[in-house]
């Protein structure tokens, strides 16, 4: 099972995230829904890079610079 | 709302006085608490009779709002997702939670694996806690069932299922108040804050300290706990509330479609951006078109001008000396006739003539202008008349076109669309040193600068904040501004809009990536979840607008007199005149307008759309008009603005920027005037 960042997800793909950055911004990524194991849904891939991931019925939107840091597995 | 026992002292702003010493007063705190956009605002307007805005966008509240209801301090705060100081709202909501009696955390139950976390967080903190389960009516439509009566076991608290937006659950409201109680608390938190020295401190200051907080740490003096404690915390929490989620929650996943097909297309900018334009398009219609056209056209003219300006004066003339010209213009604005009338004492002293003026001026077509000799009718009646001209701008040419904008932002800002675009142009944004988010306090500017200045604390950073603040200040017209700019630019045709859009466009740009060029620190990546698309309420819109038209006229109403005397007692004085000839070199060599524009600017520095109105007098050439309004958008933002800036941003900084919109406007204004005039 190979490992990418996060900005390099396909729309329409599942996926497992592994790693999230260290510090302030990895509380905020637990507290707003997204932590390490948790299966969740590519909806967008837009062309800056900018991803909006599904988890259950939450829509979330991440930045570039953010999803760069944040690495998953594909199934 | 309510009728009895409800007594209302709004108390605005951030001034949190420290409740746990004035403790032993019966009236106890009850704050609602809870993650973004989850309904606390609407849940607080109930209560306390108030209204506070209430929008679907995470961030919408900023500030505390504080009322009496009952026996109880009932408090507002701004969504969080946690009690942790990350931002200065949370730090905001994190005081007033901790010196709270009870917690009314209010809970997304679409969204319970994010919300539940942050009640988690207050049941360790060991705060008196009910939990209101919202969006009951979402979850039904979503075929969604979630076990409240589990939920309360599992937490310990009682758990109350409501609908905000229909008023549904409101019944429980005292209830839960009352029976508020201390949940479960996580096992592996309570062995932690069993050491010293986190034993002899109130509990929920004890956690906080432990989850790294320095503000809490300072004021007891202990060390705060490491980032691996906090991480161990975080990860502990995370998987009980996963847990408690499991078990709570069944959807029957053969109708778990949440598409929401409009939603997913205004976020990819293939389809998001034939989305904006159409939605730009709708609003042009409807605020360029009906409104600005022909709403306005009836108002301004034939009520403001031709019924309350031509009477009021009628009968001010009655007496006070006066000259009266009239004009009959056709269709196609052109003069076919014109008279003029002199009463040297007033009206009465010479009625033939008083019924040929009256006969001529009531003709089809007919446009009067008075002319008082006398100082004091002047002031108060003439062209820049007190009275004459707050109420006819205020009433007949701004409110309509106010009342436009405002109900159009509240769409807005109902449907769910602003975070998509957030999303959208988070990548464009980053260039000028923002993420995405800024998307919201910027387009919020073009309803009320001064509100959109206040709403850049959703923003991550400081270094966020200054850039979308400048933005704000230097080239985002507001609601009123616009409104006056319509009107201008529509007399002087495309090629002017496309100048004036490309102009101020430009400097938006050479603003921001200077800044971020030249700032310190790094901007942070976009996070932000996306709320469900729906259509706006009706009842939410018109009562939105209607609380920002109010507010927009109690402001505007007194500095637009404070603006009108001030330039009326400078045009009694002649001191205007001499003002417009020490000023002339500017304006006429370099900014190759009338020397009368310089009435404009003096207005301006009062409220911009003043300034902007000044020029609807002035008889300008298409490319004139161009560079009178690059100039008077670039110009110093209304005092209302300037205060709140400086209260947001500090004295320092308010000033460079307030100084810099005099030298941008007169720079920039100058070079457009002297290529295309
Ligand atoms: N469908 C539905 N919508 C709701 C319900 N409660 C609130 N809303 C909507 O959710 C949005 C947010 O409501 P607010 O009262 O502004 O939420 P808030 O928690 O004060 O938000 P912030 O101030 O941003 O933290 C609004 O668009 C409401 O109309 C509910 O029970 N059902
Ligand atoms: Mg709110």
């Amino acid at each position: 099972m190979e490992t990418r960042t996060l900005d390099q997800v396909k729309k329409g793909n599942y996926i497992t995230i592994m790693q999230l950055p260290s510090g302030n911004i990895k509380v905020q990524l637990i507290r707003i829904g997204i932590s390490v194991g948790d299966k969740v849904f590519c909806l967008e891939r837009l062309p800056g890079g900018t991803i909006v991931i599904q988890k259950n019925r939450q829509e979330i939107a991440i930045g570039y610079d953010l999803a760069r840091q944040i690495t998953f597995s594909a199934h | 709302m309510k009728s009895e026992g409800i007594t209302v002292s709004p108390t605005s702003g951030d001034d949190i006085s420290p409740l746990n010493q004035s403790q032993s007063s019966v009236r106890q705190t009850v704050v609602l608490a809870g993650n973004p956009n989850v309904g606390k605002s609407l849940f607080f307007n109930h209560l306390s009779g108030m209204y506070v805005d209430v929008s679907n966008f995470p961030g919408t509240t900023v500030s505390l709002s504080k009322a009496n209801y009952k026996n109880y301090e009932i408090i507002d705060t701004p969504g969080v997702y946690g009690v942790s100081s990350f931002n200065d709202e949370e730090k905001v909501a994190r005081d007033v939670i901790v010196d709270s009696d009870i917690v009314l955390n209010v809970v997304n139950s679409l969204h319970l694996e994010r919300d539940i976390f942050m009640t988690m967080q207050l049941l360790d903190m060991g705060k008196k806690v009910s939990v209101l389960l919202n969006f009951a009516d979402e979850v039904r439509k979503q075929k969604i069932k979630i076990d409240s009566v589990k939920l309360s076991e599992l937490l310990g608290v009682p758990v109350y299922e409501t609908s905000a937006v229909d008023k549904k659950g409101f019944e429980f409201l005292d209830d839960a108040i009352q029976k508020a109680r201390i949940g479960h608390t996580t096992k592996e938190i309570d062995k932690l804050l069993a050491r010293e020295p986190y034993c002899s401190l109130p509990r929920s200051e004890a956690l906080l300290i432990l989850e790294g907080d320095e503000f809490y740490a300072n004021k007891y003096n202990k060390p705060n706990g490491t980032a691996d404690d906090r991480e161990m915390i975080y990860v502990e929490r995370r998987n009980r509330v996963n847990q408690i989620c499991a078990e709570v929650e069944f959807e029957d996943t053969s109708k778990g479609k949440f598409l929401n097909l409009l939603g997913r297309l205004s976020i990819n900018p293939l389809t998001g951006i034939p989305v904006l334009i159409i939605m730009l398009y709708i609003m042009y219609l409807f605020i360029g078109d009906v409104i600005s056209q022909r709403v306005v056209d009836f108002t301004e003219n034939t009520i403001g001008k031709n019924l309350f300006e031509y009477n009021l004066k009628k009968y001010v003339a009655e007496f006070t000396p006066s000259t009266i010209s009239v004009q009959i213009v056709d269709e196609n604005e052109e003069v076919t006739q014109q008279q003029e009338f002199n009463f040297p004492v007033n009206l009465n002293s010479d009625n033939n003539l008083k019924n040929e003026f009256l006969e001529f001026s009531s003709k089809p077509g007919a446009v009067t202008d008075f002319n008082f000799p006398n100082a004091l009718p002047r002031l108060f009646f003439g062209e820049f008349g007190v009275v004459s001209m707050t109420v006819t701008y205020l009433l007949f040419l701004l409110l309509p076109l106010v009342i436009g904008f405002y109900l159009a932002m509240a769409v807005l800002e109902d449907s769910g669309y602003l975070p998509r675009l957030a999303t959208m142009m988070d990548r464009s944004l980053t260039r000028i040193g923002l993420n995405g988010r800024a998307v919201i306090p910027i387009l919020l500017g073009f309803g009320c600068v001064t509100m959109a200045t206040i709403t850049t604390r959703i923003l991550g950073t400081d270094r966020e904040r200054t850039i979308a603040t400048s933005i704000l200040q230097f080239v985002i017209p507001c609601s009123a501004q616009l409104a006056v700019i319509a009107v201008l630019i529509s007399g002087a045709g495309v090629a002017s809009l496309l100048i004036y859009i490309f102009v101020i466009f430009s400097v938006l740009l050479l603003i921001s990536t200077t800044l971020n060029r030249f700032l310190p620190g790094q901007s942070s990546p976009l996070l932000i979840d996306l709320p469900i698309m729906r259509l706006p309420r009706a009842g939410n819109v018109f009562k939105k607008t209607y609380f920002r038209t109010i507010g927009f006229m109690k402001e505007a109403a007194l500095w637009f007199l404070v603006g009108a005397l001030f330039v009326g007692v400078l045009e009694v004085t002649g001191l205007l005149y001499s003002f417009q000839d020490l000023l002339a070199p500017v304006t006429t060599n370099w900014l190759k307008l009338p020397k009368e524009a310089a009435n404009a600017f003096v207005m301006g520095v009062v409220r911009r759309d003043f300034g902007a109105a000044g020029l609807f007098s002035l008889n300008l050439s298409a490319m004139q008009i161009t560079v009178a309004i690059i100039t008077i958008t670039l110009f110093v933002p209304c005092i209302a603005s300037f205060m709140v800036m400086l209260k947001e941003r500090g004295l320092k900084e308010g000033l460079i920027i307030w100084a810099s919109t005099w030298i941008f406007a007169f720079v920039i204004g100058g070079i457009v005037a002297q290529i295309i005039v």
